[in-house]
């Protein structure tokens, strides 16, 4: 991966604590799986960068190589990477994004 | 830009030999499926390990020709 990319890459997630690599924009998704966990996102109302992948080809290969991860979307939360799409319908499914998120002191808003 | 679901059970079993898989084609096009694989190798592993276990055994068609397929692991 060149090391242009590889550094974009680490200051998205250095400057974001919340950072989505998706396809598309959090407003206009271009695909189902980005569009599940940015709404996701939104309905927990947190606070997240959105960084489109498909304005740029070697960002969209190399988030793949960054994070050893095939598929896009991937979420980062605090620099580390939580997953793609099924790991976080499972997790805010079960309760366990939610517990991250206060764990990792990240503002979101909680059920009434 | 198409893969069988057979094609998809057998690199999965390849890798993980006891494992169950339940594959299903969402979209009757080849290109959309669900996984639910069910593996003892998953044991104390989190879920990004696990889920890289299945693409690892997919080497290297995820994201290429297998357009989509949504990964669910059990221990």
């Amino acid at each position: 991966m060149n090391q242009q990319i590889n550094d974009l890459i680490s200051k998205e997630i250095e400057n974001n604590e919340v950072c989505l690599f998706m396809k598309g924009t959090p407003d206009a998704p271009q695909c189902g799986f980005s569009m599940a966990v940015s709404n996701m996102l939104k309905i927990l109302e947190v606070n997240f960068k959105g960084v489109n992948v498909l304005e740029d080809e070697k960002l969209r290969q190399g988030i793949k190589e960054f994070s050893d991860w095939p598929t896009i979307p991937q979420l980062y939360i605090k620099k580390e990477f939580v997953g793609g799409c099924d790991i976080l319908k499972e997790m805010y499914e079960n309760g366990e994004l939610t517990k991250l998120l206060e764990g990792k002191n990240i503002n979101f808003k909680k059920k009434n | 830009m198409a893969m069988d679901l057979n094609e998809i059970e057998k690199l999965i079993k390849e890798s993980m030999p006891d494992a169950k898989i339940e594959i299903q084609d969402l979209a009757g096009d080849g290109n959309h499926y669900s996984a639910t694989v069910t593996s003892s190798t998953f044991a104390g592993k989190s879920k990004i390990e696990q889920h890289k276990m299945v693409y690892n055994s997919l080497k290297g068609k995820m994201g290429n020709e297998l357009h989509a397929l949504a990964i669910k692991t059990k221990e």
